[in-house]
């Protein structure tokens, strides 16, 4: 499946093809400030992520790309301007859209499997299957021998490959992340992007991944396609379609390419608000 | 074992060091005053070989069984409806903090206007003395479930009486918990004015016998160390305990 991305640039251009799997029309989102002013956080955004894509949204701190992920896991609603998800309007929060947010948010009173259990129990899964299939997600991210142990045992690493076993364990069509790899330190931070583009490449086409970062490396190694956002308030810069083969590795020569390219991108971006 | 010794050598070093001056104060003090630790200790063996001491002690603990279960119910379901409404809980819970700063004995002599010098009259004191804790500390055991984990739960599809179930309650629990301690207490140390006060009657309890007691200062410390040794046992046995598995499965203990 080298060619990924190209598939889904052909779907995109089919007539009658069906809506995109997430969208963002007109979108705006203001927010009050403690001061009372009135601040917009993502200025007037439309975009489409068609199934089996894997997007990142790439900026700096403060351009609102975690706001527009939020909305779309709806757990924020828009000011103006609709999300959609599958072409209707995204009402709310739920296991087909499942979040991996900054922190790994594991619930400190379960232990490793009961986290991974707790999302099959909300998804409908009878009792007796949920610790065979549990442990078979925790497998998946090499943390059998830590099934047993609380979420305050682990190292930063293994917590968020915990909340990544979870995530996954709902069998979402999306998987948004919200810089969820930006506290861990480097070696981790690799572990799980290599998992992560793991997941995605073996789903083939049937998850759709939304992934936040401020960090170009990950951007340009993890997406189909970069959107390059502004400083507040967020608009979309350019976008950047990355036709690298799969799985990636950091030192790819095509990978090093996009992420000079987009730095430059970026760099401009930066000076340019430098000076105003 | 060693583990153990460490644990409980401290306090079984304060306790014997305690007993050690008593009996240093009491060898040069009246025995009317100041009794020796012999003599209480007969006095203690005499009132539980003939009834008295477990007897009250039955009944007192009945009283604090069933006002502390009185007081978890009101003060849990005021707290949960005014975690819910956030104008009710602006408009009542001022009331309820009145209410928990105010000492309850204060409310003994109104009690036995309504209830008479009764046993009615003591567990209503007790009950308003505990329920104000229970009901703050559940107000603030919600307001603190951290934001993230209710958004982590809402995403993984537990909503509306699921994400209580499975987010809300279990992390609301050290708070709600830390509020049954101080309740316990309170309703403890109410119990034991009201029983003080309400001595002329015939009803029995730890309180009463203390009243008893005044010619027998023997008899008077050897209840009072049986009201320390329950108050103690319920603290660690049940309280502490409870707060610290709590805390040590989710690693919030400061050290091992």
């Amino acid at each position: 499946m080298a060619d990924r991305a190209e598939g889904a640039v052909a779907t995109m251009d089919e007539r009658g093809a069906p809506p995109p799997k997430l969208a963002l029309r007109d979108l705006v989102k203001t927010r009050r400030s403690t001061a009372g002013e009135t601040v917009t956080a993502v200025d007037h955004v439309t975009l489409d992520v068609f199934q089996g894509e894997f997007v990142c949204l790439l900026g700096p701190s403060g351009c609102g790309k975690t706001t527009i992920l939020n909305i779309l896991a709806g757990l924020d609603a828009p000011t103006s301007g609709q999300a959609l998800l599958d072409g209707r309007p995204i009402a709310g929060p739920g296991p087909d859209r499942a979040v991996l947010f900054q922190e790994p948010a594991l619930f400190p009173w379960l232990s490793v499997v009961g986290n991974v259990e707790f999302a099959l129990k909300h998804v409908g899964v009878p009792q007796d299957e949920r610790r065979d299939r549990a442990m078979g997600w925790l497998e998946n991210v090499h943390l059998t021998n830590f099934a047993n142990a609380q979420p305050h045992e682990l190292s930063a690493g293994m917590r968020q490959r915990t909340a990544l076993a979870r995530a996954l364990a709902c069998d979402p069509d999306v998987l948004l992340g919200d810089e969820p790899f930006g506290a861990l330190d480097a070696q981790a931070r690799e572990l799980l992007q290599n998992e992560v583009q793991r997941v995605w490449v073996e789903s083939e086409g049937r998850k759709t991944f939304v992934f936040v970062t401020h960090n170009v490396r990950e951007a340009a190694l993890l997406a189909d396609r970069v959107l390059v956002m502004t400083a507040a308030p967020g608009k979309l810069l350019e976008e950047q379609r990355i036709y690298a083969p799969r799985p990636r590795q950091l030192d790819d020569a095509l990978v090093s390419r996009v992420v000079s390219e987009i730095h430059e991108i970026l760099m401009l971006e930066v000076s340019k608000g430098g000076g105003s | 074992m060693r583990r153990i010794a460490r644990e409980i050598g401290p306090p079984l070093a304060g306790v014997v060091g305690l007993l050690v001056v008593w009996a240093i104060v009491a060898a040069f003090a009246s025995p009317r005053t100041v009794p020796s630790p012999a003599s209480v200790w007969s006095a203690l063996r005499r009132g539980i070989s003939d009834g008295t001491i477990p007897e009250a002690a039955v009944k007192t603990l009945i009283r604090l069984v069933f006002s502390f279960a009185v007081s978890i119910v009101i003060g849990t379901a005021l707290g949960f409806g005014l975690a819910l409404n956030e104008f009710a809980r602006r408009s009542v819970r001022p009331l309820v903090v009145a209410l928990q700063i105010t000492p309850f004995i204060a409310w003994l002599p109104l009690a036995v206007v309504w209830f008479g010098l009764s046993e009615r009259a003591v567990v209503f004191v007790a009950i308003v003395g505990a329920f104000p804790s229970v009901t703050l500390a559940t107000i603030s055991s919600f307001g603190q479930v951290p934001p993230l984990l209710k958004r982590a739960g809402r995403t993984l599809g537990a909503e509306g009486w699921h994400l209580y179930r499975g987010v809300i309650f279990p992390a609301a629990l050290p708070g709600y918990v830390g509020g049954l301690q101080q309740a316990w207490g309170f309703a403890w140390k109410a119990l034991m004015a009201g029983e003080l006060i309400t001595a002329g009657l015939n009803a029995t309890g730890l309180g009463q016998l203390l009243a008893r007691s005044q010619d027998d200062v023997p008899a008077l410390v050897a209840t009072v160390a049986v009201i320390v040794v329950i108050g103690v046992l319920v603290e660690y046995l049940v309280f502490v305990r409870l707060e610290r598995r709590i805390r040590a499965r989710r690693g919030l203990l400061l050290s091992g």
